[in-house]
């Protein structure tokens, strides 16, 4: 690398700039993919990256635009490499924005060590197969769509509602059963307003967690390209801290549909042909590029485990951002608008939501023996209520049988005391499993159909008195 | 030696390139990251790399190997785990660690490994192209066959028992004056298909263990089927599940573009769960190509055809072979990558607009065919693909290009996944172009299979219809028959069409089981029917004991099935009496 430093590593020879490209004759040397800084006449610099690398010419996409760019003064000079963050324990209760430098008023992290921000894939054949699980002490999640260390697990949220929230609740409470050692926390603030950055941040300082977390934050005001690299850099931060430093790492990434769009705007100025919705055809890879840092690696003690959020635009379930990502990732969250507007918080909509890695993590020695059984029961005494409701909205009540009125408030009682809870309540997978109990205790014995007798006569609540 | 001339992402144009062939594999810059021409252009060759091109510079060196890109073939391919370009991830992790760096090479064959050949020809044999000359114990499950590779004929000059590894010589083949070695592996070009004698038409049942799949669409060994169907509704585990239970002598599992953590779980399985009929670890009888969402999306272009390659050569060797392809969208998706980098004129939604024959080129490759060479054998390929459609929309190319091609359609639907009720395979849309022809294998297990078969049906379409009138009178307005039909179809579907891939036991229903079930319901029906005639509601007949066994034929192990299905049957042959005695 130090002779490079012999050669010319800067050109004026810019032959067009049009949207945010800039071609310019190649210099020696330059690599594709590279990030290079843009001089202009007035001594602004802006950095850009090589997405053409040809023998004459070169094609650089300028991050800012190409706006005041003249073909005269201004100057392309590269630096031989890809972006990098230095890595180091340091970087524990560090706050840095979305080009790696530190926003917290703090001194740089010195380290030897510097590593690539796009990582490097995990050999499938080295992966193991996450099974641990994580108890956030929120029901809707712990009881239903349970999360284990390494996997990836979106929320599909929609604006206003309070998926921030629940995010800070699971980085408050999240904790391996029986087990006390606490997550490292890596937060990622792609593009949000200032209002939530601060949000996620005090609540960090509050609770005392921020000693072992680490913060990205790419403002809304901040530039755009940035919110490609923050979240390449909170990944690159948690698998340090996983891989190397032997933690478990919740990685928390908000928000992916800002990403998502940075990624078109970035792809429309290339003039590039876009797919569905003008996103780009290779958002699937992108996003991928992205989700599959999470895992466990065979031999390794440490893990990643990567919460996105995303909003839905318009609530729809079916848009490019969360389409691409419930393609990719193992499972989903999904907020109701309904349930937000009936006031339960948190509003998790248990027919929309799955987690795929909920059966190898739960069970006997896991969670608990039961804990497939209730699953599937709760779900089926929900289904059937919700049916009902529905049905009852066009044929009337009075159609209902006795049999029917008790599934109708079963239903309601499961939204209010299962999925709902405070803000500030933590519930055990015990508590969360006797609440659902609770709520099977009003229906007929012989419709506990999906569990095994064995349990029903451990776990089933006698009938009080007054019933 | 040419030199790079320009870089496009995942697409170079190299200069100096004057006698390259279109498909050459070439090397590329210091690392010499693996690459492939795709177009030549006087000196220019255009190049897809299979790896990262991030760093690399204009004027590295870029050369030519001479050779297309081949599929090496032999015994070790079995319980082995290979990326896109048939790179070992176990030999990778084992030399390199656990992470993928760029330019590593191995063999997809330990060169180091022997194996024991016994022949089976003398010296003096007259040979031909697929005669099978020795054999290798490759695995527990799986003999594998030495055979003379297509095209080559003479006479053996000299073969020997012994421990050979995959590249030394195991017989000298005179042929024309020469002596050619052979060994007990050889190479093919994995986008070419390989020789056969003829073809044959797809008649004898594929059994997978999945119900629905087996007795209502079913597959023949030899048959091409698409599982298309939105994010989440089980085009993985149904795969997976076809991979661990098909009555196949070997299965190949293509993940494409997918899930890392889904791999590893693949991978951990398939270690610990064995094979009914043998009793041996299902890894005995499985090849994995792993190449992840997060890995060169170049190299998912090629697995499918690596993929396609390796169930040909097994096919060859006179066996059944299933290869499922996890998801063809990602791969249709690495074609529209790199189609736009090559300013190539799209087709439907950027798509280039030889998808569909790059579709069929894989699809086709399935088939059950009599195989070169002697002893005369028949062996078949087939071939189950996943299509990812966006939003779950079937209109789009990648899914309407498929259903051209394949002749039986798992249809996954988003409804059901949310409702889960699982497998999600819509009875309604699905089909199966094989039906009619295996109903003869079927009839051997049962006579009545296709009247059962078409009454179940019959009913579902029904429930269908009445399911509309329900919407806008409720349920207890209907007369008692239909009721009676809606009870029916609902046995039908909770019963016999969910079939939960995590059950020990519902996991893999044999064709017999899967019979006694859906042949029961339908006696029931007609049980039913009798009651209902003599006065009795149809939610006292839901509610009756009988009706609850059937419910439980799912939980019953295999051992026990016959009698348990027996005994309900004799309560129904005793009619409304028993109910009376409150025994139903
Ligand atoms: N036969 C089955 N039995 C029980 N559960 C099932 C079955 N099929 C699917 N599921 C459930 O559905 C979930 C999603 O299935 P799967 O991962 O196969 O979906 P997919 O169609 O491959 O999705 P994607 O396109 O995102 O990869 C599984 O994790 C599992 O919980
Ligand atoms: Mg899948």
């Amino acid at each position: 690398m130090d002779s490079m430093q012999l050669f010319t590593r800067q050109t004026k020879a810019i032959s067009t700039a049009r949207r945010s490209l800039l071609i310019i004759e190649s210099i020696p040397g330059i690599q594709f993919s590279e990030i290079v800084d843009v001089e202009l006449g007035t001594g602004e610099v802006r950095s850009g990256q090589v997405i053409e690398v040809g023998k004459g010419t070169t094609v650089v996409q300028v991050f800012g635009g190409v706006s005041e760019v003249d073909l005269l003064n201004s100057k392309v000079r590269y630096k031989g490499e890809t972006l990098k963050l230095p890595v180091s324990p340091d970087i524990l209760g560090r706050i840095f924005d979305g080009s790696g430098k530190p926003i917290d008023g703090g001194p740089p992290i010195i380290s030897q060590k510097y590593q690539d921000i796009n990582g490097v894939p995990a050999n499938p054949a080295s992966r193991m197969p996450p099974a641990e699980f994580i108890e956030t002490g929120i029901s809707a999640i712990d009881g239903l769509n349970v999360l284990v260390r390494g996997q990836k697990l979106p929320i599909f949220s929609g604006s206003g509602l309070p998926h921030n929230k629940i995010a800070a609740q699971i980085i408050r409470q999240a904790s391996l059963k029986g087990k006390s050692d606490d997550f490292a926390i890596v937060f990622g603030a792609i593009g949000v307003s200032y209002d939530d950055a601060a949000y996620f941040i005090s609540n960090l300082e509050e609770t005392g967690a921020l000693s072992r977390a680490v913060g990205f934050i790419n403002t809304a005001s901040s530039p755009v390209i940035e919110r490609l690299s923050t979240p390449r850099l909170a990944l690159t931060a948690a698998e340090y801290l996983a891989w190397e430093m032997d933690m478990h790492v919740l990685v928390i990434l908000t928000d992916i549909t800002n990403y998502a769009d940075a990624l078109r705007e970035l792809a429309a100025m290339r003039g590039e042909i876009p797919s569905r919705r003008g996103y780009p055809g290779y958002m699937y890879t992108d996003l991928a590029s992205l989700y599959e840092r999470a895992g466990r690696i065979s031999g390794r003690e440490g893990s990643v485990t990567i919460l996105p959020i995303l909003t839905m635009p318009d609530d729809d379930i079916t848009h490019p951002i969360p389409d691409l990502t419930g393609y990719i990732t193992e499972g989903q969250i999904v907020l109701s608008r309904p349930l937000d507007r009936k006031r339960i918080y948190p509003p998790i909509d248990v027919f929309l939501s799955l987690s795929r890695m909920m059966k190898e993590g739960i069970g006997e020695g896991k969670t608990r023996e039961d804990h497939n059984n209730v699953f599937m029961q709760s779900y089926a005494m929900y289904a059937e209520g919700n049916y009902l409701r529905e049905i009852t909205t066009v044929i009337g009540s009075e159609a209902l049988t006795e049999r029917d009125k008790v599934y109708l408030e079963a239903a309601d009682r499961f939204e209010r005391e299962f999925i709902a809870q405070d803000e500030n309540s933590r519930r055990t997978v015990e508590e969360t499993l006797g609440v659902a109990w609770d709520i099977f205790s009003m229906l007929p014995e012989e419709d506990l159909k999906l569990i095994n007798e064995k349990y029903i006569k451990n776990y089933l609540p006698e009938p009080s008195e007054n019933e | 030696m040419g030199k790079i001339w320009r870089i496009s992402g995942p697409v170079i144009i190299a200069e100096d390139m004057r006698g390259s062939q279109v498909y050459e594999v070439v090397e590329i810059g210091e690392e010499r990251l693996n690459g492939e021409i795709i177009g030549l252009e006087q000196d220019k060759a255009v190049i897809q790399v299979y790896e990262d091109t991030v760093g690399l510079t204009v004027g590295e060196k870029v050369i030519g190997t001479g050779e297309i890109l081949m599929a090496e073939l032999g015994p070790g391919l079995v319980g082995n785990i290979y990326d896109g370009v048939q790179r070992s991830l176990v030999t990778m992790k084992d030399e390199v660690g656990d992470f993928l760096h760029r330019g590593v090479r191995t063999y997809a064959l330990d060169r180091e490994k022997k194996w024991r050949f016994i022949p089976v020809v003398k010296a003096g044999a007259k040979v031909e192209g697929g005669d099978i000359i020795g054999t290798v114990q490759e695995t527990g499950l799986i003999e594998h066959r030495i055979m003379v590779p297509p095209g080559m004929s003479g006479v053996i000059d000299s073969i020997e028992e012994g421990d050979y590894t995959v590249e030394e010589t195991v017989a000298m083949l005179g042929s024309n004056g020469k002596t050619i070695p052979l060994a007990l592996m050889q190479r093919w070009p994995a986008r070419k298909p390989r020789p056969y004698r003829r073809r044959f038409d797809p008649v004898d049942l594929l059994v997978t263990g999945t119900r629905i799949i087996d007795y209502l669409f079913p597959l023949a060994l030899g048959g091409k089927a698409a599982i298309p169907g939105g994010f989440g509704t089980g085009k993985t585990v149904n795969l997976q599940q076809m991979a661990r239970w098909s009555q196949t002598q070997l299965n190949i599992y293509v993940g494409c573009g997918e899930r890392g953590n889904e791999m590893a779980d693949v991978l951990h399985s398939f270690k610990e769960l064995k094979d009914p009929g043998s009793g041996r670890y299902l890894q005995e009888k499985e090849i994995f190509i792993a190449n992840t969402s997060n890995m060169p999306v170049v190299a998912r272009e090629i697995s499918i055809f690596i993929g396609i390659t390796m169930a040909e050569y097994y096919r060859d060797m006179g066996y059944d072979i299933l290869l499922v392809a996890d998801s063809t969208s990602r791969w249709a998706e690495a074609m529209r990558e790199i189609g736009a980098r090559l300013e190539e004129t799209p087709g439907e939604e950027g798509f280039p607009t030889y998808l569909g024959s790059r579709l069929s080129a894989f699809y086709e490759r399935s088939g059950k065919v009599e195989c070169l060479g002697s002893p005369d054998r028949v062996g078949s390929a087939t071939v189950i693909g996943a299509v990812s459609p966006p939003g779950a929309d079937f209109s789009e190319p990648v899914t309407q290009n498929t259903l051209r091609i394949v002749d039986a359609l798992y249809s996954l639907d988003v409804a059901l996944a949310n409702r889960r009720h699982f497998p999600t395979i819509n009875w309604l849309q699905s089909y199966s172009q094989y039906a009619d022809s295996v109903d003869t294998w079927w009839e051997k297990v049962s006579p009545d299979y296709t009247e059962v078969r078409n009454q179940a049906l019959i009913t579902l379409q029904k429930e269908a219809e009445l399911e509309e009138i329900v919407r806008l009178v409720g349920p207890e307005a209907l007369p008692e028959n239909d009721k009676l039909l809606l009870l029916i179809a609902r046995m039908i579907r909770e019963d016999f069409l969910m079939q939960s891939a995590y059950h020990p036991v519902d996991t893999y229903s044999d064709p017999k089981r899967s019979h006694l079930m859906l042949s029961t319901i339908i006696k029931f029906n007609d049980f039913a029917r009798g009651l209902a005639e003599t006065g009795m509601m149809v939610s006292e007949i839901s509610a009756s004991r009988i009706k609850q066994r059937i419910s439980r034929m799912k939980d019953v192990p295999n051992d026990e099935i016959d009698q348990y299905i027996d005994s309900i049957r004799q309560d129904m042959a005793g009619g409304a009496v028993s109910l009376e005695e409150g025994g139903v």
